[in-house]
């Protein structure tokens, strides 16, 4: 019965989105379809950063880059060399992982706003030298020829695999965010977050605790981002390393609750039908991002936990169950 | 000797904080540390846990040099200790705070190890029926415990305990220094930092006693209350008062 209630939080985000996933297929509609591959784009990439901001406390301004790095490797794989998707979306895994093994060893002694700014300057860097990467297409980017999906069945047959693996992606994500919440590294990572030379007092091995939550974070947003580019059929450095993406992703994880397993999945939910509803909205279209500004300044000053941390501390019923 | 402490010093720019401090600590004591204020005690400590580099000196920890070396390799090898400032893991719970100290000190407990280590140390310090409160909504007393708790569950060989007893009141001290003697005789042994002179005085096997950095002097607690050097250290120049009420 007691385990059965711990793993209630994993029973819910795994069925969120397995009902996210499943709607398109009902209505079968292709727009719907277009609508949720955005959202569980966003539940995916927003559920691999809690893992960093919200278990270890070290806030990634530019983790878009691991997306970004991720779609250039994997789309020059299938472009340029003529990889299968799947390869080469587990290359573009590795290669976000190992940037952040690296870069990780780097900069993770820097804390709070030092380790902020330096990962906006990672994402610039990273940006900056991919743009005179003349393999990579230089600052036009990369294209896919039309003729590669023939492989998966055809353009049509491609954006639905596309859509599949992002699918599983998503719930990789969240069965790997729920390990770790629930694991003796999650508890050390947690500790880090509390306090962190404290924690090193008790014996948590700090640096390679969070090099590790730094990698474990990177590594889906890089196959996402092979994915989410194989499906695009072109890359270019202003598509795969968007600063404002990164932005969204935090207001996303403090819309639903830092820390947790389903906030990041409520808040990347809540967030992009909000953004549906301000897009077409005719009064708010052009402000949307100004809205996302004014949402995570509310948050912060109202409800600093999000949605699922408020139940959590108002309810402690809630609190045994929701993680 | 679990413990030998070799002619350390540390600086802080100007500030010399420790000078030339040496000890050895044999196993199964409590060594009571004393001082006024601002004598080194607690960067004592945090020299022995590797929170600090000495600039001179070594520490040697079951056998081992370990200057220099991290707080988490000492802690993995037999250390544990607790804060003069408490620092509980505010949004964790009380029984996953002591988890950590279960699984990732001495101990290297895994999750269900941990869990029955939390349950049974809580129950030895008295927090049992606080085990689902988060650790920021205790009071002092109980942070106290709790960090006690945490260090007692990572299973130390050698436990650094900075003014437990500070803050609390007449019977909580009681309660405390209970405690303190129970895990003596758990095998573990004890350096305590303490104000509170009547408890130190009752539990010591052994004082040592910093002024300014220095070790001014090292007995049992008879020799320490009788030592001159350490009532003057304390209260000034004994003869002093009676210079000036003579009109010297």
């Amino acid at each position: 019965m007691k385990s059965l209630r711990q793993h209630t939080s994993l029973w819910l985000s795994l069925g969120a989105i397995i009902l996210i996933g499943a709607w398109p297929l009902v209505t079968g509609s292709a727009l719907s379809r277009e609508t949720m591959f955005t959202v569980l784009r966003s539940v995916a990439l927003a559920s691999s950063l809690n893992i960093l901001l919200g278990y270890t406390g070290y806030v990634s301004f530019g983790h878009v880059v691991f997306f970004g790095l991720g779609g250039y490797v994997g789309f020059y794989l299938i472009a340029a060399q003529g990889w299968n998707l799947w390869p080469a979306m587990l290359m573009g895994g590795l290669a976000a992982g190992l940037l952040a093994y690296l870069v990780g060893a780097a900069i993770l002694r820097l804390r709070g706003a030092y380790f902020a700014l330096a990962t906006i300057g990672i994402n610039e860097a990273v940006r900056a030298f991919i743009n005179n990467f003349e393999p990579f297409g230089g600052p036009t980017g990369m294209t896919l020829n039309f003729k590669l999906y023939k492989v998966y069945g055809g353009p049509g047959a491609a954006l639905q695999l596309s859509f599949y693996i992002m699918i599983g992606l998503t719930l990789l994500v969240v069965l790997l965010s729920y390990w770790v919440r629930v694991s003796k590294f999650g508890l050390g990572l947690l500790a880090i977050r509390e306090d962190e030379d404290a924690a090193e007092i008790m014996g948590v091995t700090a640096p390679s605790a969070k090099t590790w939550a730094f990698v474990l974070s990177a590594i889906i947003p890089g196959m996402i981002g092979t994915v989410f580019f194989f499906k695009n059929g072109t890359i270019e450095p202003g598509l795969a390393f968007p600063l404002h993406t990164s932005i969204e992703m935090i207001v996303m994880i403090m819309l639903g609750g830092q820390g947790t397993v389903f906030g990041p999945i409520l808040g990347a939910a809540g967030y992009e039908a909000l953004r549906d509803y301000l897009l077409v909205s005719p009064l708010f279209k052009n402000l949307q991002l100004a809205i996302s500004g004014i949402l995570l300044l509310l948050i912060v000053l109202f409800i600093p936990r999000g949605l699922v941390g408020w139940l959590r501390q108002r309810y402690a019923k809630v609190r045994r169950w929701l993680i | 000797m679990i413990l030998q402490v070799q002619g350390v010093t540390k600086r802080f720019g100007g500030l010399q904080a420790l000078t030339k401090v040496t000890f050895d600590l044999p196993e199964g004591q409590i060594l009571g540390l004393i001082g006024p204020n601002g004598a080194g005690k607690t960067t004592l400590f945090n020299v022995i846990d590797g929170v600090y580099t000495p600039e001179e000196g070594r520490i040697i920890f079951l056998g081992e040099d370990v200057t220099g070396k991290k707080p988490y390799y000492l802690a993995h090898k037999g250390l544990a200790r607790t804060h003069q400032i408490v620092r509980p893991l505010n949004e964790l719970t009380v029984r996953e705070n002591i988890m950590v100290g279960a699984c990732f000190g001495h101990a290297n407990a895994d999750l269900g190890e941990a869990a029955n280590i939390a349950d049974e140390v809580m129950e030895f310090v008295g927090l049992s029926d606080k085990a689902e409160l988060l650790a920021g909504s205790l009071n002092v007393a109980q942070k106290k415990r709790l960090e006690m708790a945490r260090a007692v569950a990572a299973r130390p060989k050698l436990l650094l305990l900075d003014e437990v007893l500070a803050g609390l009141n007449p019977s909580e001290i009681a309660k405390m220094v209970d405690t303190v003697l129970a895990i003596r005789d758990r095998g573990i042994t004890i350096i305590m930092i303490e104000h509170v002179m009547s408890a130190i005085m009752n539990v010591s096997d052994r004082i040592l006693v910093l002024d300014f950095g220095k070790l001014i002097a090292e007995g049992t607690p008879e020799e320490i209350a009788q030592n001159e050097k350490v009532i003057q250290a304390y209260l000034g120049d004994p003869k002093l008062a009676e210079r000036l009420m003579q009109g010297d």
